[in-house]
């Protein structure tokens, strides 16, 4: 069970046992028939960006580049009265930096705003005087003063605050922030709060599997719709639609340059200055399905680059939709893994070269070799990922038959499976809150948790993603982050979590040995 | 130096409080007071993501450079008044990139060495095979358990606990293998910080019948309690260290500060990633944009740590590496795709420096590998051999890099 979910809550071995294992796998393997629980839906809720295209995205939570592209006219304002607000606000705020008063002409100390009683409530009162005083002035007051606040401050009234509050007190820090911070808070959220675990851990695995940078330039608005439209719909899908689905994103596309990259011999290669760039087409082979070892060439790279010329972005800072542009494709014939692809296919190049990735056996046998990976050990016997590799064959790349075949199968259930692999130090910190069934109102504090495990959410630079095997997070620090994570959380000394009556000696059992494994 | 292994002695008494002495802790008591516990101390700097080496060390002299490269080369070194965008001259045929300007007086000093078409022989683009054959040190073989700095340490029955740091949250592969190393984010947080928990977490992971959790628990703790020990007392780099704000900065500095606390400490590891510029590698000039500004910390990090180590330089040396180069062309978009060799740095007291080693392949197109990268002319385990035999006094080589029989470039003299 450990190692479909993000751990047990107290109360699921009963409800597993009750139930029968085998049932509640097969409805671990249909998410959409588990109603979900209705505490993630409400913590949910206020996180805006979850639910935005990337578009409005870059409108509401714009980036100082954006601003200035609003205000130069290049861009729309928000339609949102508010959010206009906050824009001309910003504009006021970068027009005082440009001219040369360090950002603060336009922002007024808080002694100018605040008689002596009510700063030094600010300063030194508790949270609810805090909360008292900022809530009896009306909003364009409060986020005058959240912007003359410092950091310090507005993290200390953030610890008091509502949700509504808390994402005004972030706004204030530079509206951009926000669409990362809804990511990381939905990431940890769902692993702790759904009732769909294996659903949450499968988009845990492709989305590593896929891994995108969320701090490449542009990228930081493109992976919510990344991992919402592209990742999300498929992990029980076709291998195929999955990988169509990536490599038709904004986000891969700007991750691994491939929306820069243009044929030698297309009008636009011709015109400018530019051409083919093979860094998408490397990864796809080598990361995505064949597997470093699936017997390609670096001719075949270069192929399959010149197949997906055109792929590209349409208006990657307004619009950031998937477009084919023909004035960028190499419209040449190409070879790749010995398929002739004749000339003049234009769009129809990319999809071939999917298809034909996506029924290798090499694809099979390196997509079953990390889902096994994931699931049952870092060296997972051959026999099993034969099984599941055959399976991906005959059903055309079904990654719900090839879990099935996994599950099912004698070496899922062998005792040297059991407990044999290190949880990652996401499911380390999921597994330990839903073990206390802590309370979790904000992420922050555990999201830097994270950072000091080791994973970062999102921020994995390198294209291969987080190392599936468990002995990447075995070293001291990392061990001694995951007790001292361990002693805070039992203490209610991080931010934003609450449990109750947790014991010293709980703390202990969660950075043990043993509570490591999964 | 007395002062200081005095006050680890007492520090570290007073931790262990009245009861028995440790068995770790009287070892690592006996090597503090053993007559010759400086070590010699072999750093190595891994440049993730495949930096450019044809733009930090540019070999100006070269036409073709500038052919293949007509909007990110770096220009040719100015005579009279200096451009700042140009390359600075090291011997009028390779310059260093400008943004690299604060490790010019170590050269000039004679104490870092360049070793340029050095690399990997494994033709892979892969970098993360390549990652992981630079860090095995056996290129091709994916099978190799552990990376080449573990198995460069000498067997010792009396190491530190701290004698193998790597700077970071994972163990790198470079560092992994039978010898115990620790990874540390930061010195400072370096403990369980409650300190009846750390007692009862300390039972349970050296009690634990995980032979893998059992041995990296029993390796932190020991490590926690000498470096707890060194904690107490502030650190102040010496003086002109400005080590630079930042990641790589902060790595380095912590590496200075264990060289020159004496804990033990043989091999440490630190990487710096960013290097991968297949956009914009260059801005409007090269002293501007992504390269630039890696460089800059680049350069500056290691600065800083030379200028740090002060008296204990002649016992460091320093090398750098990055899995692969860059192509030799610039790429449509003002970037470089994935290459072929590199340039590696070595610096210390005993590198004989002011000098590029290796023979230069040329950049004609019959020179070039696959008639598009940098070709190799030095396999980094040549490199890497001669600093391990020079600072691990570890003769057995063959151990450390199997299959190959490292050729010494005279770097060390």
């Amino acid at each position: 069970m450990n190692r479909l979910t993000f751990g047990a809550r107290p109360g699921d071995l009963e409800r597993v046992e009750a139930m029968g294992v085998k049932k509640w796998i097969d409805l671990q393997l249909h998410p959409e028939r588990i109603p979900e629980n209705p505490v993630l839906g409400t913590k949910l809720r206020p996180l805006d960006t979850l639910t935005m295209s990337t578009a409005r995205m870059l409108q509401d939570y714009p980036s100082p580049q954006q601003v200035k592209e609003m205000v130069a006219g290049r861009l729309p304002f928000p339609e949102d009265p508010d959010r206009r607000m906050m824009v001309d606000r910003l504009a006021a705020r970068l027009k005082g930096k440009v001219d040369g008063d360090g950002g603060q002409g336009h922002t007024p100390e808080l002694a100018t705003l605040l008689d002596a009683r009510q700063l030094r409530i600010l300063r030194a009162g508790t949270g609810q005087e805090k909360l008292d005083l900022f809530g009896s002035f009306p909003q364009a007051r409060q986020d005058e003063l959240l912007e003359s606040m410092g950091q310090g401050m507005r993290m200390q009234l953030f610890a008091a605050a509502s949700p509504e509050l808390r994402r005004r007190i972030q706004s204030a820090n530079g509206p951009q922030s926000m669409v990362v911070q809804d990511l990381m808070e939905a990431k940890l959220l769902r692993a702790v709060y759904s009732n769909r675990q294996l659903g949450e851990v499968l988009a845990d695995f492709w989305f590593n599997h896929f891994n995108v940078f969320i701090e490449k330039g542009a990228d930081r608005y493109m992976v919510t719709s990344y991992e919402r439209d592209a990742i999300r719909p498929h992990v029980l899908g076709k291998f195929e639609d999955l990988l169509r689905a990536t490599a038709q994103s904004p986000a891969m596309l700007f991750y691994l340059d491939n929306w820069e990259s243009v044929g030698a011999q297309s009008p636009a290669g011709k015109r400018r200055q530019r051409g083919l760039n093979e860094n998408y087409g490397r990864e796809l082979l080598e990361l995505h399905t064949l597997g470093v070892d699936g017997g390609y060439s670096q001719k075949d790279v270069a192929e399959v680059a010149r197949c997906f010329t055109g792929w590209t972005i349409k208006q990657p800072q307004r619009v950031a939709e998937f477009e084919f542009n023909a004035r960028m494709h190499d419209g040449g014939e190409k070879t790749v893994l010995g398929v002739r692809i004749p000339a003049g296919g234009g769009i129809e190049d990319g999809y071939r070269v999917l298809d034909i990735l996506a029924h290798q056996p090499a694809t099979a046998h390196f997509i079953s070799r990390k889902l096994a990976m994931r699931f049952v050990a870092d060296d997972p016997p051959e026999t099993l990922v034969n099984r599941m590799a055959a399976t991906f064959l005959k059903k055309d790349g079904d990654l719900r038959a090839v879990l099935k075949t996994m599950f099912e199968s004698p070496e899922f259930w062998s005792r040297g499976a059991y407990r044999a692999k290190m949880k990652s130090p996401l499911e380390m910190v999921a597994s330990a809150l839903r073990t206390l069934n802590a309370d979790v109102d904000f992420t922050f504090g555990l999201n830097n948790q994270l950072n000091q495990l080791g994973e970062p959410l999102y921020r994995k630079a390198e294209p291969t993603g987080y190392s599936n095997s468990g002995e990447e997070w075995l070293n001291s620090a990392g061990l001694l982050a995951r007790m001292n994570f361990s002693m805070a959380l039992v203490n209610n000394k991080v931010p934003g979590v609450k449990v109750d009556g947790a014991p010293s000696a709980q703390g202990i059992t969660l950075g043990s040995p043993d509570f490591q494994k999964k | 130096m007395t002062t200081r292994r005095f006050f680890l002695r007492n520090s570290a008494l007073a931790m262990a409080g009245a009861g028995t002495v440790p068995l770790w802790l009287e070892r690592a008591l006996y090597a503090a007071d053993a007559p010759s516990p400086r070590k010699k101390i072999l750093v190595a700097i891994f440049q993730r993501g495949a930096a450019d080496g044809l733009n930090i060390v540019v070999p100006h002299g070269e036409k073709r450079y500038y052919e293949m490269r007509p909007t990110i080369a770096v220009p040719r070194p100015s005579r009279g008044a200096g451009r700042e965008d140009a390359a600075i001259d090291l011997d009028g045929f390779f310059g260093l990139h400008p943004a690299l300007a604060a490790l010019k007086p170590v050269w000039d000093d004679g104490h870092l060495a360049i070793v340029h078409a050095a690399g990997s022989p494994d033709p892979t683009r892969s970098h993360f095979d390549a990652q992981d054959f630079m860090e095995s040190a056996t290129p091709g073989l994916k099978a190799t358990a552990d990376g080449w700095m573990n198995r460069a340490m000498p067997r010792e029955a009396q190491a530190s606990a701290v004698r193998a740091v790597a700077m970071g949250a994972v163990l790198p592969r470079a560092m992994r293998g039978a010898n115990a190393v620790v990874a540390v984010q930061n010195l400072s947080d370096f403990q369980v910080r409650n300190a009846e928990a750390a007692s009862a977490f300390r039972s349970l992971y050296t009690d634990s019948r995980d032979p893998m959790l059992n041995a990296a628990g029993r390796e932190t703790f020991e490590a926690v309690a000498l470096l707890q020990s060194i904690e107490k007392q502030r650190y102040e780099p010496a003086a002109g260290a400005n080590y630079p704000k930042g990641r790589f900065g902060d790595c380095l500095r912590q590496i200075a500060r264990l060289i020159k606390a004496d804990v033990g400490l043989e091999m440490a590891f630190a990487d710096v990633g960013g290097w991968d510029h297949h956009v914009n590698e260059v801005g409007a000039r090269a002293s501007e944009g992504q390269l630039a500004a890696r460089l800059t910390d680049f350069g500056g990090s290691l600065a800083a740590f030379w200028t740090d180590l002060g008296d204990r330089r002649s016992d460091v040396a320093l090398v750098t590496m990055s899995e692969f180069g860059r192509t030799a062309r610039e790429n449509g978009d003002r970037g470089t795709d994935h290459g072929h060799a590199n340039c590696m740095f070595a610096m210390g007291g005993g590198v004989r420096g002011g000098k590029v080693y290796g023979r230069w392949p040329g950049l004609e197109q019959e020179q070039l590998y696959e008639a598009r990268d940098l070709a190799l002319t030095t396999d980094f385990r040549d490199v890497l051999g001669e600093l391990v035999r020079g600072q691990s006094g570890n003769r057995d080589l063959s151990r450390v890099f199997p299959g190959y029989a490292p050729r010494a470039q005279g770097i060390l003299g």
